[in-house]
């Protein structure tokens, strides 16, 4: 693992939830949409908010997918988890929403589960066929189509 | 029956959302490392191989179809069921297909964590 590898986590974990946000706070601004009205929803696209937060989540997806090219699925999830608390915290010391014990609790288990996780390997290796390094990706890859 | 509505629509958010992550894993372990390809070969190329695979294009609609199933649940229950216990039954679902169909090594330590983190998004919400 490197510090390069390490930010693209970090970007994991901020994109999703700066996204999440700001997907919240403009989808308050649109108010709810009916489902008898269900083309409106490309309406909140206009929204800077909506359209800000989906730029964050597109970002969001960009770093999974990195981060999938190089560790385990779940060595990536529990990272994941780390925007809930993230969340809560900005919740805390931005939005002055008050959070309660049984909160504090939940960030303290999902913090040390991701801890446990990250003091191991990030990749499983497989000796039977661990050819997606060594070989060409493209010659795997590009089975004939039928 | 209402209550046995929303418990299939988490089922199937947390089925559907299970199958595309690791569909997702399969298709960028494929892949390779793509920080290294960016290098090597450029963006379009990396994005371009992305694309091409089957696997990543079934991952994504496997994830509509959890987005959608998500919504169905949310029109029958409470977001603060709903949303807590299919995110905290998926982190437990992945862990056992990560270990299944991707042969990850799940070990002691991230069988805990998977259970750590569970039960901290369900104290989340709570």
């Amino acid at each position: 693992m490197t510090f390069r590898k390490y930010l693209v986590l970090a970007g994991v974990t901020l994109f999703a939830a700066i996204g999440d946000t700001f997907l919240a706070r403009g989808m308050k601004q649109v108010g709810a949409i009916s489902l008898h009205n269900l083309p409106d929803i490309v309406f909140t696209l206009l929204n800077p908010w909506v359209a800000l937060g989906i730029f964050f989540l597109l970002g969001f997806f960009a770093a999974y997918m990195t981060a999938l090219s190089w560790a385990d699925l779940t060595y990536v999830l529990p990272a994941t988890s780390l925007g809930y608390v993230l969340l809560a915290l900005i919740a805390k010391f931005f939005l002055h929403e008050q959070v309660s014990a049984t909160r504090w609790l939940g960030i303290g288990l999902i913090s040390a589960g991701v801890g446990f996780v990250t003091q191991g390997p990030a990749l499983t290796r497989h000796p039977a066929h661990d050819g997606h390094q060594e070989m060409e990706p493209e010659a795997v890859g590009s089975r004939a189509e039928p | 029956m209402k209550h046995a509505y929303t418990w299939g629509a988490i089922l199937a958010v947390v089925l559907a959302s299970t199958t595309g992550d690791v569909l997702l894993s399969r298709a960028m372990k494929k892949v390779g490392d793509v920080g290294e390809l960016w290098r090597r070969s450029g963006m379009l190329t990396v994005a371009g191989r992305i694309v091409r695979r089957p696997s990543f294009v079934l991952g994504i609609a496997m994830m509509a179809v959890a987005f959608f199933s998500l919504l169905f649940a949310l029109s029958w229950a409470d977001v603060s069921l709903v949303a807590p216990a299919s995110a905290s039954l998926t982190f437990v679902a992945n862990a056992i297909a990560a270990k299944v169909f991707l042969h990850e090594r799940v070990d002691h330590r991230r069988w805990i964590a998977a259970l750590l983190v569970a039960g901290g998004v369900v104290l989340l919400a709570a």
